[in-house]
This record gives C-alpha cells, structure tokens and sequence, in this order.
C-alpha cells in the first residue's frame, strides 16, 4: 500500500502532527524506533506548557510557543489529558536585574504573551512564601501551566489511532529512497508514501541525511532533573525560574502533573545522543542553585531521577518544507518549548504539507474526543465506587505507593504499553517511593499475560533490557 | 458503616502476633486487613532457616514461622480475615478505608493496630548516579523474583551495602549458579548479622569490601558494571555486572497514618514501628501491642 504521508519519529512532534492529520481523509504511518511511543526527548523533560517569554520576539519557537499555550488547553480537553494552569515567576536576586526583567516582559507582550506583570517583595512574600526573602522583583506569567509530557503523547497517538492512524513501533528508519513517492526502509520492511514529516528529535540530521539534506547537525544538551516526594507538592506554588542566560531557562523549581515537585533542569552540551546518565555534579549544580530560591529544599526528599537531551541546531526550532525533494518536511532542533508548541508546530506542518500539494479533505466522522483514562490515585471515593461496579478489579490493589490497580495496568497494555517503563509512564506504577520493590512481579505478570510474553521477555525499555536472566521453573 | 473493636492493618508476623494476642486478651470482634492474598507478610520470601530460635527454640524457615501462627487462627472466630484488601486511609476519627476486588468499604474501628511492616530503601534515596538500566533490584525484590516467582534476576552480580537481606541473598544467587562478584559497603563494619557475614558470605567466598563506595552505574539496556571508589586508598575501579542489588536499609511504611502519631487509640507494632532483625522480637513486641489495644478499649468503655 502507498501511504499518503508517513510521519517518522512517536515523540511528541510526530504524534501532534498525526493527529492533526487526522482530521483530514489521508492514509497516515508513524514509524517510531523505539518499543513503544515517547521514549525518546519526549519522556525526559520539565512538563512546562511555557507562557512563551524567555524568546526572542522574533523567533519561530517563541510564536509557535504562544499559539501551543492556547492550544494545549482545548486539545488536553479533547483528548482527555490532564492540564492544569499554575503560573510562573522568573526571579531576580538584585534590584540591578530589573531592567533585564522588564525586558523579558516586553519582548513577551511583543509575542503577545497575556497577563504579563512585574510583582514586588510584599506580592512574593503573601503567594509565594517559601520563596528566598532575598527576591525583590518577579516576572509573573499567569499562562504557565503543567501537563504529563509522556500521557500527552500517548493519548494524542490514540485520538489518532482511533482515526485512522496506523503506528508502528520498533521501525528504525534506515533509508530514504525516491520511487513514484518515497521509500522508507525500517529494520524491519519497506513502507511507501507520498509525502514524509521527518520528526526524528535528536536524529533528524541522521534521517535528513537519509535523504540528502546533510546541512544541519543536532548536539545533544543534556539536562538532569531530580523529582521530590509528592510530600512535597506545596515547596512552591508557582513554576520558579531564575533570569535566563544563553545557555538556557537555567535551573527551576518545577511543579509536575502527578504532583511530585522537580528541581532542574542542567544544560550541559554533550556528544553521545544515548548518553542518558545523571552525574554528581549535575545533582551538586541542581541542588545548589534550587536552594538560593527555596532555602527550605531538603535533598533527603529527592526520589528519582533521570536525565533528557534537548536536541539542539542553533538557536531556534528548523521547520521547513524541503524544496530539493518536495514532498518532504523536516522538523528539527525543537528543544524547549517544544512540547508546549507541538499542537502548533503541528499546524504549522500542515500548512507546508498543503503548500507542498497534499490535498486536505476534511473527514465527516473525526473523532475529537478520546474519554480520559481513569486513574484511582486521581478518583474521590465516590467515583471509585463507580469504576468497581464497572470492573471489580480497580479494588486489585498493584501499586500501593501510587495506588494502581491490577485494572489500569491490563489497560495501559490493551492501550499499547508494551514494557515495565511504559506501565510507569501510563499509570504511575512503580514510579514511587519504593521504585517498584513491591509491585514489579505483579506488573511482570500482567504484562505477560496480555502480550502472551514468557516472563523472560518482559523488558525495561524494550530489546536488551529483559528484566531477569532465567526461569527456575522451566523444565531443564 | 460496620464497626469492630479493633481493626489491625496488616497480616505478616506482626499483625498476626497482635491479632491473636487481642483475642487471648478477650477482644470480640477484630478485622484484620491483608493486601496479599496469603498472610505472613514478608516472610513468605524468606525461605532460608533462621527463624524462630528464641520464640520456638527451634530453628525454622520463614513461611514455616509464619505457619505457626496461620495455623492457629481457626481456634478463633472473632478474628475476621480479609485478604486482597489493601487500606488507603485512616482518619483521626479511627475510620478506615480499604480497597479489595469489587469493593471499597470504610468501616468504623475502637482501636486501630498499624502493622504495615516497611519498605526498602532504594538506589534514588541515596543517590548513586549513572544510568538507569535494567538490572537494578532492591535485595528484597530480588529475594521475591527468586523465591516467589521462580526467576533469576541475573548472573554476575554486584551488592551495594551489606544489609542482611543483602547478604542473604548473597549465598542464594550463588547456590542457583550466579556469580556474586562483591559486596561493597560504605562503612568500615557490616551492617547485617555476624552470623550472616559467616554464613552467606565467607563460607562462599564472597568478598565484602569495606569502605568501598559506589560512584555510578553504567549500562544501557542492562547494567554493564559499576564504578568503585576504594575510600581508604582513593582509587577507583571498575567491576563488570549485569545485575546490582541495593542492599541499604529499611524504612517503617508509615505513610497512610503519618499525620496521626499519637491519636489515641491508634498503635503501630512490628517493622511498621521500628526496622527489627529478628522476627522473634517482632512477635514479643507486637503481642504486647494486641495487649495494649485491648486495654485500651476497657478503659474506653469503662467510661
Ligand atoms: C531536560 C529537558 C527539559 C525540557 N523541558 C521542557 C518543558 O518544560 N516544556 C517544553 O515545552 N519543552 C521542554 N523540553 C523540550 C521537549 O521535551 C522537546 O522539544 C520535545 O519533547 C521534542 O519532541 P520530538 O517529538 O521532536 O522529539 P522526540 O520525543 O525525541 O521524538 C523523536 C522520536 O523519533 C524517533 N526516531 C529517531 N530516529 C528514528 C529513526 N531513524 N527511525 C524511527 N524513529 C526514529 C525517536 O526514537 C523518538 O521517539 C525539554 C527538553 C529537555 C531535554
Ligand atoms: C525483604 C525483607 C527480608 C527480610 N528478611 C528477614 C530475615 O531473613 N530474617 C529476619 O529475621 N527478618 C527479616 N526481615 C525482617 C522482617 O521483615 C521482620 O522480622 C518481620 O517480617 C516484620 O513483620 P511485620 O509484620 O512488621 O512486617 P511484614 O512482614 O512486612 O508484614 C506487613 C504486612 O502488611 C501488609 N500491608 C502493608 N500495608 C498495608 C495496607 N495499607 N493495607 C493492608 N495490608 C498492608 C503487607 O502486605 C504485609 O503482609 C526482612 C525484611 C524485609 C523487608
């Protein structure tokens, strides 16, 4: 078959344009390298739905950004995923900084950022009190929200699913070949398409070589974050920045969708696009800096942590139709904001399609609305008594730290989790205290049961990450 | 709502203890709470000897400690058990939650027995960097993949801290054919039992390297090895592996009544008090407790 577009990469790019294409009569293909959706930038970054300032007014990724803001809002309610609007404060530490301050502020109405405004000690000290008292000025940007950037993707590929999006995962891109349109050979088969969106995150250059556009180069940066215990959600009320530098946003005090508080992230360039490890100087830097916001950090409370790169090609996001090969567009360098811009990059991608001559017919029947996924840690009692009468085993305790049930794991894998990382990202699973001391067995079993995988087979992350090594009980 | 006198959170040897020590005492009606579908709590995974010395005077393993005690709970109608029930939440009003398949009852306690036992501590708590790879286990998950299910976690393995259950499952990697390269410890003395030392790692000759910490795990898909410093001498090296477990302590599971301490009427007995070595003082303690809570609700009622 010859697909009419095939969009290369699961992360959060690839999966808001094949949504947004699905409204539209195509035939559409993701093709994703890894075992399942979202595991690469898209799994390890800061879940901010960025108001839009700290960018250039001139910048793509600052307009992309805004629009992505406004967007997010109605698309999380579309597609069920849980948003929640905080607001942040960018800080300064000197009276001197203001006018720096008031710069951001400008060059964020510019861009047409709302509800801008510069706040003084006494509004600090009354809503945001565990703030350093040594903060004379912020810049309050009431738009910054939160949302869980793993559950984004995942329900944003099954809206499009559910419209008629084909996905494909452990599909490892390695040639591009012109035919009558194009020919993607994967690891695995060929695919055929009229049109391609190349949304590979930190290997677009690898894939845009694939078909001749050698011309850029994505440095990975690597940021480490470390997450607090949910004890913890009160330490701030707003997201909390520091002034910006060229490097980046600097390290912040990040409130998170699940509500565990995230301090981070570092910028430190790197070479190795694997290279995914935290360091003891990352954790040193992150705590140092946090603690000049928020003198009350207590380190004691950190319970995980993890590192992601920003997929960085100069300094703003590369989205363009190519016009040696038409037919084709590339979506490179989006670092941050890129989650928060997706639905708009998504738009934006679009539009190049259709100028580069995709015919866009609007389907009758698109399904807009996907039913958010029930989770009890989020449930009242009251509504826990009603998912038992739907099905007993939400009472089937799993999980006890983050109170998963035996239910939401079988679904999360109907859903299309396929390994122990996925179970966590989709439902919270192991991802407390005890990291999984107690629950990994059960999730092992389940997982087997429903892909009918020996417990041999069940995997971290995919190939090579098997969990155990043998089974004692196999007849020798 | 239903009401019992007294409601105990918990079936391994500590709410056991407790539950049966309340009914000696003259308790009525008591509803024991059990996630699990089996009791005996821990123990169920501890299937090496070494129980019951004091308490039995004879040496037992740790389902077989556990038995004893399941055992004699036919003799006693008022203990209700209810197992797959997992209690979510307690109120200063002595309300408690629970959820089980097909249901999410609150019921109303006199006195309520905490005996939740506790958790591991894990890599993140105390902050070894590197990569996160499969192939790091706490010791006791380790202990139930081996024991429980059947499985092997892995074959050339590497101990971080030398904890009890660390060295237990030392000796029980070794004897299912796994190579156990170290145990490293960060202190200059064992944290576990002498006996312990001896027994798992000595007679196996597994070597145990104090003052020895670890500075990072590497491994992409699986752990590839470990990164040492040797504390006395500064230098660091590397050990291959495909598998590390976390051997770093216990922490009581408070966290459902974490905001209650003190409520009278609410106790807490076993590891969910205090971290035990042995489960023999666990039953001591925890029988006192069922005791107490029995008292308790005399003197409430002689009011
Ligand atoms: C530390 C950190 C913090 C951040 N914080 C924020 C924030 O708070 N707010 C915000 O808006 N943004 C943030 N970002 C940026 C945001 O995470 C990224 O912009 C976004 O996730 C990029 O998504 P993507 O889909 O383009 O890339 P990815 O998620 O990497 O998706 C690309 C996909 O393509 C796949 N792929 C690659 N090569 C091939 C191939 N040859 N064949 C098949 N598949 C292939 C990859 O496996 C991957 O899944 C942060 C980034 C980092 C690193
Ligand atoms: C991994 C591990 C290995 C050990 N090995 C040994 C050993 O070899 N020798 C030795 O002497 N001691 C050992 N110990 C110490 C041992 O735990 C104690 O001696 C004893 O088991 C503690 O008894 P307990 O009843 O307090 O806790 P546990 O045995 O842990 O029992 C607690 C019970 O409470 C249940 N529970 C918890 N929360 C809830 C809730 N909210 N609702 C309902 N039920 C709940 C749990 O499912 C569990 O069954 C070990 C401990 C651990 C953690």
């Amino acid at each position: 078959m010859i697909y009419d577009i095939l969009i290369i990469g699961g992360g959060v790019t690839g999966t808001a344009v094949a949504r947004e294409l699905s409204r539209y009569q195509l035939s559409i293909a993701l093709l994703e390298k890894e075992a399942e959706l979202a595991f690469g930038v898209s799994k390890s970054n800061s879940g901010i739905v960025h108001p839009g300032t700290q960018n250039p007014p001139d910048s793509l990724k600052g307009r992309l950004c805004v629009r992505g803001n406004k967007l997010l809002r109605g698309l999380s309610r579309e597609i069920g995923v849980y948003f929640k609007q905080v607001g942040e404060l960018i800080i300064i530490t000197t009276a001197a900084d203001l006018p720096r301050l008031q710069k951001l502020l400008s060059d964020g109405r510019k861009l047409g950022v709302r509800g801008l405004r510069i706040v003084d000690r006494k509004w600090l000290a009354k809503n945001e009190p565990n703030l350093s008292s040594a903060v004379p000025y912020a810049l309050y940007a009431p738009t910054a929200g939160i949302i869980s950037p793993y559950r984004l993707v995942y329900d944003l590929a099954e809206n499009a699913a559910a419209n008629g999006v084909e996905i494909f995962t452990d599909q490892l891109v390695t040639g591009v070949k012109k035919g009558r349109g194009f020919i993607v050979e994967t690891t695995r088969r060929k695919f055929e398409a009229r049109f391609m969106v190349n949304a590979a995150g930190l290997y677009a250059d690898e894939v845009a070589a694939l078909y001749g556009a050698a011309d850029f180069k994505i440095t990975p940066r690597k940021g480490e974050e470390y997450l607090l215990d949910k004890k913890r959600e009160n330490l701030t009320r707003h997201i909390i920045f520091p002034l910006p530098t060229d490097k980046g946003k600097g390290m912040l005090v990040i409130k998170t969708s699940d509500g565990n508080p995230m301090i981070g992230p570092t910028a430190e360039d790197i070479e190795d696009k694997t290279d995914l490890s935290t360091t003891a100087e990352g954790f040193r830097k992150v705590t140092d800096s946090v603690r000049e916001m928020a003198p009350c950090l207590d380190t004691r409370d950190i319970i995980a942590y993890f590192a992601g790169l920003r997929p960085v090609s100069g300094a703003d996001f590369i989205i363009r139709a190519e016009t040696a090969l038409p037919g084709i567009v590339t979506v490179a360098g989006i670092q941050s904001p890129g989650l928060t811009a997706s639905p708009a990059i998504a738009e934006y991608v679009v539009r190049l399609l259709r100028k580069a001559g995709l015919n866009l017919r609007r389907k009758k029947h698109f399904q807009k609305y996907r039913p958010a996924t029930s989770h009890l840690f989020a449930s009242s009692v009251r509504r826990i008594r009603g998912l038992l009468e739907r099905d007993p085993s939400y009472g089937d305790i799993v999980c006890r730290c983050e109170l998963v049930s035996a239910r939401e794991i079988r679904e999360a894998v109907r859903r299309g989790a396929r390994t122990m990382d996925g179970v966590k990202f989709r439902t919270r699973a192991q991802a407390g205290r005890c990291h999984g001391g107690f629950c990994t067995t059960r999730i092992m079993k389940i997982i087997a049961e429903e892909l009918k995988l020996p417990l041999t087979a069940v995997t971290k992350k995919g190939a090579g990450s098997e969990l155990v090594t043998g089974d004692r009980r196999a007849p020798v | 709502m239903r009401r019992y006198e007294l409601v105990i959170v918990g079936g391994g040897p500590a709410g056991l203890a407790a539950a049966i020590a309340a009914a000696d005492r003259g308790a009525r009606n008591i509803l024991l709470l059990e996630r699990d579908q089996y009791l005996g709590g821990i123990l169920n995974q501890c299937i090496h000897p070494g129980f019951g010395l004091q308490y039995f005077r004879e040496e037992l393993t740790g389902p077989e400690y556990a038995a004893r005690f399941i055992a004699e709970l036919p003799k006693y109608p008022q203990i209700e058990i209810s197992r797959r029930s997992f209690a979510v939440k307690v109120t200063a009003r002595k309300e408690i939650t629970y959820l089980k398949p097909g249901c999410c009852e609150t019921i109303k306690a006199g006195a309520v027995i905490m005996a939740t036992g506790c958790r591991e501590r894990t890599r993140e708590m105390i902050h070894i960097p590197g990569d996160r790879p499969a192939g790091v286990f706490s010791a006791g998950l380790a202990q139930k993949l081996l024991n429980i299910e059947g499985l092997l976690p892995g074959k050339e393995v590497v101990i971080i801290g030398s904890g009890d259950i660390g060295l237990i499952m030392a000796r029980r990697l070794t004897l299912e054919g796994a190579r156990v390269k170290a145990v490293l410890e960060i202190q200059e003395k064992s944290a576990g039992l002498t006996r312990n030392v001896v027994q798992c790692l000595e007679d196996f000759n597994i070597p145990l390297y104090l003052r020895h910490q670890v500075l990072k795990i590497s491994g992409r898909g699986r752990v590839a090895g470990v990164t040492v410093l040797n504390m006395q001498e500064n230098k660091t090296f590397e050990l291959a592996c495909d598998t590390v477990l976390v051997s770093v302590g216990l922490l009581p599971e408070r966290d459902i009544f974490a905001d209650l301490s003190g409520l009278p009427g609410l106790f807490v007995c076993g590891n969910a008090d205090k971290v035990y070595d042995l489960v023999d003082n666990v039953t001591r303690d925890s029988k006192k407790t069922g005791f107490l809570a029995v008292e308790y609700l005399r003197s409430k009622n002689a009011e």
